[in-house]
């Protein structure tokens, strides 16, 4: 580590950052990633229909989209699909972790293959694969009362997220030190209150972290959720792409602009929580 | 390490039985069984409306190398290579700059490159579709500076402009391509920063004491070094490319048509499911394929 002095050092030759045309490349780019979005959250506060011209600030849109009755029922159903199809990832995915993690058996390497296969395979096959499932080889029922219509979607998010869950709590127990559980056991603890009082708090911020993954996944799935969802259990992505189909319109600005806060927000709580564990961490161990 | 702790199921079967079930069970129910079923059908055929028998046959695969499918296979293909090739060379210079920045900028630098990487890829698309469109951003500024231009030439009598006629950007292969790059860019950007982080620079230093210039060094010197990193960027950007189904349906044309478009028109309104799925497991064997390849290049170099 070099000691900065009071005066600010000379760029190195090797800070590339202080050169102009890198500086100009990294903020154009900024510039193309940015724009868009910039633009697409400033004109949902626009008062004119026409989506290029600003004529004052008003939150007439946002009013729309909290009347439209089927976007408010599409949001409903993706924040169902999302809790639920989190909850099982997660018991799901903690299951696969310890069970990778802790044993030696016949075909493991079979089972990590096919864990890895909803990150490898295309999404578009995931969702027709699933489509035809539903449909030709075990048809969900499409009468049933509301929330349990949403099964076949929430099934579709479990297993691609599921996965992602597992990866995640696999990576945490890595860092687990099997004598404290050893010392459990010599202590009398059985085997699975060893687990529920020794392992799965050390797991506890993998289960945060692969729950708020699992979460965002499935509020942002589009493909799978595409094919497996039927006229009466619209997702909010899907609903927002029947909309954009043909027209860009300010009240489509609106709910798309609720969806970033939403996803961003979430992402960013998660990576605190990350941040904060692994700082406590560091304390303590 | 990790392997040190594994111990043998025997040692707990109970447990280890618990465990195993329901993940197992769902994965063949839900994961392998789905796919196990398309790839059934697409040795099948339609008999009938809604029935479909498997028997053997080629002839999905046949009708997918007819010059039409083959087309698009190939097109689709060389859309993800071009994305690929754009996304390196926007990428690398701006992962170059952001391993070298300094260690109180660098979070933040990471920061800009992911934060629309959260954003929803539809909205992302969405947001592209509006600057591109007639009416959109980029129209609307271009027709501004034209109709500068045109005030400013009338008052210089040196003659008169035309009005202005929008750019067709929207659309069209270049606004599939601008999309692909535009949600693929920072999945490039990570492995590439990732990679060179972990460069030792005295090699860099010592390159550009001995008289390498800048770009020598860059190209000789961390590029190799840093070529782990751009396999695996070349293939998180190259997967997603080839299956990509929303890009194309909203940005592409009636000629810029893409597998993934393919696949779901023989789902949804076609009907024509054995072919679909037919279609479905070549872009499976072709993403499994890259895969592999890039499995047998990184062993090869850790050999060499």
């Amino acid at each position: 580590m070099t000691v900065r002095g009071d005066s600010r050092p000379k760029p190195g030759p090797l800070d590339y950052l202080s050169r102009w045309p890198l500086r100009l490349w990294v903020g154009a780019t900024t510039l193309f990633l940015y724009a868009p979005l910039l633009t697409l959250i400033v004109f949902s506060f626009n008062q004119s229909r026409r989506n290029i011209v600003w004529r004052g600030f008003t939150l007439d849109y946002y009013v729309m989209v909290l009347q439209d009755a089927s976007l408010l029922t599409a949001f409903a159903n993706s924040l169902v699909i999302a809790a639920v199809s989190t909850a099982l990832s997660l018991c799901l995915g903690a299951a696969t972790a310890l069970l990778l993690w802790r044993f030696r058996f016949p075909f493991k390497p079979a089972l990590e293959g096919a864990l890895s296969l909803p990150i490898v395979v295309p999404e578009i096959c995931m969702g027709v694969a699933l489509l035809v499932f539903f449909t030709k080889v075990v048809p969900w029922p499409t009468n049933l009362p509301w929330p349990l219509n949403l099964g076949a979607i929430i099934i579709a998010h479990v297993s691609f997220s599921f996965s992602f869950v597992a990866s995640v709590v696999r990576a945490r127990l890595a860092s687990f030190n099997r004598e404290e559980e050893e010392a459990a056991r010599d202590l009398g603890a059985s085997e699975w209150r060893t687990i529920i009082d020794v392992i799965v708090p050390h797991m506890r911020p993998a289960l945060f972290a692969g729950g708020l993954l699992a979460f965002t996944l499935s509020l942002d799935d589009f493909v799978i959720t595409f094919f497996t969802s039927g006229p009466d259990t619209i997702t909010f992505p899907v609903k927002v792409f029947s909309m954009i189909r043909f027209s860009v319109t300010p009240e489509v600005n609106a709910a798309s602009t609720l969806l970033i806060v939403i996803t961003v927000a979430l992402t960013a709580i998660g990576l605190r929580l990350q941040g904060a564990d692994a700082g406590r961490d560091g304390h303590t161990g | 390490m990790a392997e040190q702790n594994e111990e043998s199921w025997r040692k707990s079967p109970g447990l280890f039985a618990a465990l195993l079930s329901a993940p197992t069970m769902f994965m063949f129910a839900f994961l392998l069984a789905p796919l196990a079923i398309i790839w059934g059908y697409s040795f099948g055929r339609n008999q009938g409306l809604t029935d479909i028998v498997v028997d053997g046959t080629f002839a999905n695969y046949a009708h997918a190398l007819n010059p039409l499918y083959l087309s698009i296979l190939v097109k689709s293909f060389l859309f993800a290579v071009v994305t690929t090739v754009i996304c390196l060379l926007v990428g690398f210079p701006v992962a170059l700059a952001i391993t070298f920045a300094r260690p109180s900028t660098k979070p933040w630098l990471l920061l800009l490159i992911m934060l629309p990487f959260w954003t929803n890829l539809l909205i992302r698309t969405y947001a592209l579709m509006a600057v591109l469109r007639t009416q959109g951003y980029v129209n609307g500024l271009l027709g501004f500076l034209w109709s500068l231009l045109a005030h400013l030439l009338s008052a210089l009598h040196l003659g008169r402009l035309g009005a202005f006629a929008p750019l067709d950007l929207l659309y069209n292969n270049f606004a599939v391509i601008l999309g692909l790059v535009y949600v693929q860019l920072p999945f490039m950007v990570l492995p590439l920063y990732s990679a060179m982080d972990r460069l030792d620079r005295s090699l860099l230093e010592a390159s550009l004491d001995l008289g390498a210039g800048h770009l020598r060094t860059i190209l000789q010197i961390v590029a190799p070094l840093a070529m782990p990193g751009i396999a695996s960027g070349v293939m998180v950007t190259l997967i997603p490319s080839l299956g990509a189904f929303l890009t194309p349906e909203l940005l592409g044309g009636v000629d810029s048509q893409m597998i993934a478009n393919v696949i779901e028109r023989q789902f949804k309104s076609a009907n024509d499911w054995p072919f679909g799925a037919a279609l479905s497991f070549l872009l499976m064997y072709m993403t499994f394929a890259a895969i592999a390849l890039q499995a047998l290049l990184g062993s090869r170099r850790r050999a060499a």
